[in-house]
């Protein structure tokens, strides 16, 4: 258990009715590992996200967390099995979701927003989630924002909500489906910092990115994925180094972002 | 006219304020269960959620009320008129409630369930703490519609004999030869019930305002 790597993917399939998504991908992050999912438009990125977060459910192969399969399991008979919803609700609460569109409750404020799982699914007293959710806040750097509506903040602070939310429920891993994807350039920073600064602090985190700087800069692996397969598995060196493969180049023609040509 | 004839209207009105508001709420609970239906992945429950919206939208009101008038005794239940005109109108009302609903409940964005169910919220909590706050607030102003509309329909249950604001202003006007004065008392009163009627949701419209994209 305790070696085991925070996320393993084996020979995982999904298929929506015939057009097969993804087509037996198999991956694995070690504990603090920082891995950048790249790749054009419709290869499969975020359905493998919505996989490892079990929003989707594979249509094969298996998933663990650290260590624990999440939502099937190789059965004694060698089949694939169903977990009973106990398990696959302790195994998904390791896993934290940052959304492209940020998802906050309009009907509740920043706070109301971290607080409201820890109270309601947690059962913490709302003091204390309280001063959990405010901590979490000021992390982010929105103290002061606390009692704001999501309405009355920029994209980008919405977006630091969304991340101070998923971490008050401390989870082992994150998953960032392209969290700045949907925020003006100039907001952009605010939120890749925030998650520059998580992952020197060791989290274990999975994102879907645009940002081929932030990718080189602070991914540990990268991984290339193209129509359902993962085409290209490295070091940042190893995969935007030359000699690049050639769909790396196309792509990097396509998606090359601001200052990220100075990193490569 | 004199002050007992508009303390007649006003006695009048309290039925029409009664009729009305039973109706609504039976109507709203009613619609939830509706609504439901027509919304289930079952068949036989979404068949039947269309049937009665369709049924209830698509004939008159006036024609839904003398047939539950005439009707409820066929079937040996013997009511006074003012059940019957509930009946009706709270049937009426659920069928257009349930239409409302299903826009808000299919208006809440997906991804706002999903955040709720990364966060371990559960389908019972996310229902009651997500989806039907923001289902109810995106039709707050639909249903406060729906609410004066039907205030203004319950005119149309004198025709099963129950004596409200309409049908006594009618009475009144024809023993006392004053059909202006009366007629025009009975348009302020509906008027001055209907404007608190939005007033109050034009407040909770606003209260909820701060809290919506
Ligand atoms: N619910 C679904 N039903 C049917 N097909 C789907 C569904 N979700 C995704 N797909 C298809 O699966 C493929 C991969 O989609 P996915 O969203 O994972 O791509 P992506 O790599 O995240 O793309 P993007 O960069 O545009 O976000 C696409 O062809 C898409 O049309
Ligand atoms: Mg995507």
């Amino acid at each position: 258990m305790t070696n085991a790597p925070a996320i393993r993917v084996q020979g995982l399939v999904k298929r929506f009715g015939k057009t097969e998504v993804l087509t037996g991908i198999d991956l694995e992050a070690a504990r603090g590992e920082v891995t950048c999912l790249l790749g054009p438009s419709g290869s499969g990125k975020s359905t493998l996200l919505r996989c490892i977060a079990f929003l989707e459910e594979a249509t094969d192969g298996f998933i663990e967390i650290d260590g624990a399969p999440l939502g099937f399991a190789l059965g004694p008979d060698g089949d694939r099995m169903r977990l009973p919803p106990n398990d696959i609700r302790g195994v998904r609460s390791k896993i934290g979701m940052v959304f492209q569109q940020f998802n906050l409750w309009p009907h509740m404020t920043a706070l109301g927003n971290v607080m409201e799982a820890l109270v309601t699914a947690r059962g913490m007293s709302k003091a204390e989630a309280e001063e959990r959710a405010r901590a979490r806040l000021a992390e982010v750097g929105l103290a002061e924002r606390a009692t704001h509506y999501p309405s009355e903040l920029s994209g980008g602070q919405q977006q630091r909500v969304a991340i101070a939310r998923a971490l008050a429920l401390e989870p082992k891993i994150m998953l960032f489906d392209e969290p700045t994807s949907s925020l003006d350039p100039e907001l952009t920073g605010e939120v890749l910092n925030v998650m520059r600064k998580l992952a020197e602090g060791g989290m274990t985190m999975v994102v879907v990115t645009h940002e081929i700087g932030f990718a080189a800069s602070v991914g540990h692996k990268i991984v290339f994925l193209d129509q359902g397969k993962i085409l290209v598995e490295g070091t940042p060196g190893e995969v935007f180094g030359k000699p690049r493969h050639p769909r790396i180049d196309q792509f990097l023609d396509t998606y090359l972002d601001r200052g990220a040509a100075g990193l490569l | 006219m004199s002050w007992d004839l508009f303390l007649l209207l006003l006695q009048a009105s309290v039925t029409t304020i009664v009729v009305s508001v039973v109706s609504i709420v039976l109507g709203f609970l009613l619609a939830t269960v509706v609504c439901a239906g027509t919304m289930s992945s079952n068949t036989l429950a979404r068949g039947a959620g269309r049937l009665f919206v369709s049924f209830f939208r698509g004939t008159p009101l006036l024609v839904q009320l003398l047939l539950i008038y005439h009707l409820l005794p066929q079937i040996g239940l013997d009511v006074p008129s003012e059940v019957a005109a509930v009946a009706g109108m709270a049937l009426c009302t659920a069928a257009y409630q349930a239409e409302i609903l299903r826009g808000g409940f299919g208006a809440v964005p997906k991804g706002l369930m999903e955040a709720a169910d990364m966060c371990g919220l559960g389908a019972f909590a996310t229902f009651r703490r997500i989806r039907l706050p923001i289902a109810v607030r995106l039709t707050l102003p639909s249903l406060v519609s729906e609410i004066i509309m039907i205030l203004k329909a319950s005119s149309l249950v004198s025709v099963v004999g129950v004596i409200e604001l309409t049908r006594m202003t009618q009475d009144l006007a024809a023993s006392t030869f004053l059909p202006l004065p009366l007629y025009a008392s009975a348009g302020v009163i509906y008027l001055a019930i209907n404007a608190v009627i939005a007033g109050v949701g034009t407040v909770l419209e606003r209260r909820v305002a701060r809290g919506h994209a």
